[in-house]
């Protein structure tokens, strides 16, 4: 089964605009997620609409294999890839600057090369810049890390609000409200969209049988990414608040969160991948494959580079372990904006606008 | 592919079960459970598996509390009433009361097999008390079912034909099988299920009944329903049950697939009409009743008009009081402009709607509840919804009828084996619409034809292998 879907935004909304009609009449899928009661609500459906369904579905393929219409029935209904092809054109359409996302969106080398120029940067500020601290503060400063990543966090962070305003702004989005917030933020926490409407998981590695091993490989990846985060933060408040700067013992705060999440992120990342490889084609975006599987690579490879950085401490392999983290961690930053790590700010969006107009 | 043929000649097999609807697989998984080998043969591909079941969406269960997601009870009382309505009185009061018994442990069960329910969809209100919906429809109960059936090792064939049946003295010793078009081989089983649906994507003996009028229904589900287990059964002297001239046939869009357009492809807009035939005039009163309960009689009303074509004509206010189909309407700014681009006679139909709009009276127009608001002195009348058609844009639908399944089936005692002429046949079963007609001899009532199927499959796959075992 292949589905050539356009680009073409007019072509696209038509192509929508004959499924969700289908969908409209028949309803059988009401209860898998959230796009089909945003779905049922509208008789129309202009761009804006596409683009706020397109980041509410989490590719869960439910709908796809439950229907009656799917091809090769005449009808030729299947929104997962329709969907994501959605996802592409509104992601691209709301990037800051959007040319970028075209090229890390759909190209995994392009990724790939932004992770070479980061580890490339790493290994010349080791030899350029040197340390003279502690641990890996030995081989660079931190200074020179605070003056290489701070721009280097915040940039993209920058592009990343320019991205959800845009996006808020087609969406309709209404004045922040935290019950809103907190409502997008625990569906985010279970995957509710991933789970089936019931808990039984979604259709993606074992086609028409149900599995939640997708949801517990992403959260893996997601708390763990949350915990690593969490450890770079603690790090930062013991530095600056207590004096007391790295390498911390194992029983500290960054230890406890970075060690687990490190461990959890380079797991998950990696049964994503396999997920994956076993997953029938045709129900994403094709011509975003390479770009989404470079993504979830460098995230995996984040992680992993950080874990064996910890187990070298001390040894030779300290030095270019430190300039192959930290270049990863560069790559990852940097390109932020334009690869699918915008997906948590379009999918929160979105999350947010569904409870605003579940309450309407 | 070969498979198939290995499949065949591999083993000797306990049970053939023909059918992979809820029906057939029912009795595949139970059987399977008691310890027997099984094979179903399905005659469609595996993406178009399951007859008429890919198209349902709920099973009409009798509870006596709150069931969830059933609210309240739906006891056994008013449940049989509700079948001696829309039946009158054709069915069969001891193996409906079995049905209607028996769906209670049903629910349970069917989650058991891998199937999720869900509260009742959007704009089925009504049903939420009597009706548990599957959560993603028939074809997700089919997916659920299949898999659970080849995890207790059943095989299942595809594209696999029956072709005819080997009985003698009232024992069927094997099965005919073509797969995939090949020359048939002959498998031989020691019981046998029948669940191989009725007879409705069969032009040619639907024209039996109605002539070449059928040529112009459409049938709304799967096209592999031809009756060909019905018709060796028959032919093999099995006794049959229903009405062989009846269908249950609803007014559907006219531009749906010949086949297979399911429920989206169903139009509510009756009763905010004026409907027309071909010739631009009106034959039956469209306020009568709402979905679901009329919903029944127009693609009958539709069958008698010339050509099979009838044209819902509504106005802009109406146009959301429905559910979405999935074509859009015709639309035009004039009435005659409207009847232009349907093919109507423009100035009939334009009259026809003016004596209509001239015949409405004032009055509060509910558009979910009989109103009550009719029209005065027109023939036929409208007695309920009749508010002039006079804001443009108008918009038209095409109406055609949707034949949803045949009546005529085998007749079964108790446990699902199939009556001959002062006997029963010792090896075979039958389960699902194959024998619905002996319960819901006339009429339909929401959910009951998976329950039927649910029920008797189950029975029918526990007395095979009990039979066999």
């Amino acid at each position: 089964m292949s589905f050539d879907m356009s680009y073409d935004r007019p072509a696209l909304l038509a192509e929508a605009e004959r499924q969700f009609t289908i969908c409209n009449a028949c309803r059988y899928c009401e209860g898998y997620c959230d796009v089909f009661p945003e779905m049922f609500a509208r008789r129309a459906f202009a761009e804006a609409d596409l683009s706020e369904l397109a980041s509410l579905c989490h590719n869960c393929r439910g709908c796809h294999y439950a229907c009656q219409y799917a091809p090769p029935h005449e009808f030729a209904v299947s929104l997962p890839g329709l969907l994501a092809t959605a996802r592409t054109v509104s992601w691209e359409r709301h990037a800051w600057p959007a040319p970028l996302a075209r090229a890390f969106q759909r190209h995994g080398l392009a990724l790939a090369a932004a992770l070479v120029l980061g580890v490339g940067a790493l290994f010349w500020a080791l030899s350029a810049l040197g340390g003279a601290g502690e641990g890996f503060y030995a081989h660079l400063s931190h200074a020179a890390m605070v003056a290489i990543f701070t721009p280097a966090f915040l940039f993209p962070l920058l592009c990343l609000a320019m991205t959800a305003r845009s996006y808020w702004r087609e969406i309709g989005g209404a004045p922040l409200h935290p019950r809103h917030v907190a409502q997008a933020l625990a569906s985010a926490a279970r995957l509710k969209n991933l789970s089936g409407g019931q808990g039984q998981g979604c259709n993606f590695e074992k086609g028409d049988r149900y599995s939640n091993a997708r949801r517990w490989a992403h959260q893996a990846v997601a708390w763990g990414f949350l915990a690593c985060f969490g450890a770079t933060a603690a790090g930062t408040v013991l530095h600056y608040g207590f004096n007391a700067p790295a390498p911390y013992p194992l029983l500290s705060l960054p230890k406890l969160l970075g060690l687990p999440g490190g461990i959890a992120m380079t797991f998950g990342a990696g049964a994503l991948l396999w997920l994956r490889s076993r997953a029938e084609a045709g129900l994403s975006d094709a011509r975003t494959a390479s770009g989404d599987v470079a993504f979830t690579a460098l995230t995996g490879l984040t992680a992993l580079t950080g874990l064996a950085l910890y187990a070298a401490s001390g040894s030779m392999l300290q030095a270019p372990l430190l300039a192959l983290h930290l270049g990863t961690v560069l790559a990852f930053f940097l390109t932020a904006p334009w690869s699918k790590m915008v997906h948590p700010v379009f999918r929160l969006a979105a999350l947010i606008r569904h409870a605003q107009r579940q309450e309407r | 592919m070969t498979a198939g043929a290995d499949i065949i000649a591999d083993r000797p097999w306990d049970v053939v079960v023909a059918g992979a609807g809820n029906a057939g697989l029912c009795a595949a998984i139970e059987a399977a459970r008691a310890g027997a080998r099984v094979l179903v043969l399905e005659v469609a591909p595996r993406h178009m598996r399951g007859g008429n079941s890919r198209h349902t969406r709920n099973f009409r269960c009798m509870h006596r509390g709150p069931m969830p997601p059933l609210t309240g009870a739906y006891e056994e009382a008013e449940y049989y009433d509700d079948l001696l309505k829309v039946t009158g009185g054709r069915t069969d009061e001891h193996l409906a009361r079995l049905v209607i018994r028996e769906s209670e442990a049903c629910m349970p069960w069917m989650a058991a097999q891998g199937l999720y329910f869900q509260p009742s969809l959007s704009g089925t209100l009504s049903l939420s008390r009597t009706n548990a919906f599957f959560l993603g429809g028939g074809k997700a109960l089919v997916n659920a079912y299949a898999n659970t059936a080849e995890d207790l090792g059943v095989q299942i064939l595809y594209e696999a034909e029956v072709t005819g049946l080997e009985i003698s003295g009232g024992r069927a010793g094997a099965v005919e099988v073509s797969v995939k078009g090949r020359e048939p081989v002959s498998v031989p089983c020691k019981a046998l299920v029948l669940a191989a649906g009725g007879f409705e994507a069969n032009l040619e003996w639907l024209k039996e009944a109605w002539g070449p009028a059928a040529e112009n229904f459409l049938i709304r589900g799967t096209p592999y329903n031809r009756g060909r287990v019905l018709r060796l059964m028959l032919d093999a002297g099995a006794q049959s049950v229903g009405d062989p001239t009846q269908c249950h046939a609803v007014a559907i869009d006219g531009r749906a697939p010949k086949f297979d357009g399911g429920i989206a492809t169903r139009l509510d807009c009756v009763p905010f009409s004026v409907v027309v035939n071909r010739e631009g005039r009106r034959f039956f009163d469209e306020g009568e009743d709402v979905w679901p309960k009329r919903y029944a009689i127009w693609g009958r009303l539709v069958a008698a008009q010339p050509g099979q074509v009838a044209y819902a004509i509504i106005e802009a206010r109406s146009r959301e009081l429905f559910m979405p189909s999935v074509f859009p309407p015709v639309e035009a700014p004039t009435i005659e402009a409207l009847a232009e681009k349907l093919g109507l006679p423009p100035a009939v139909t334009a009259e026809t709607v003016a004596r209509f709009n001239a015949a409405c009276r004032p009055g509060r127009f509910h558009p979910t509840e009989l109103d009550g608001l009719s029209t005065q002195g027109l023939d036929p009348p409208k007695t309920n919804w009749a508010r002039p058609i006079v804001e443009p844009p108008f918009l038209g639908y095409p109406l055609r009828p949707g034949v949803t399944f045949t009546y005529l089936g085998l007749k079964v005692d108790d446990t699902a084996r199939v009556q001959r002429e002062g006997a029963a046949f010792e090896n075979v079963w039958a389960a699902g619409e194959i024998i619905a007609g002996s319960i819901l001899g006339q009429g339909y009532l929401a959910g009951f034809g998976m329950t039927i199927g649910t029920v008797f499959g189950r029975i029918a796959g526990r007395e095979a292998a009990a039979h066999v075992l």
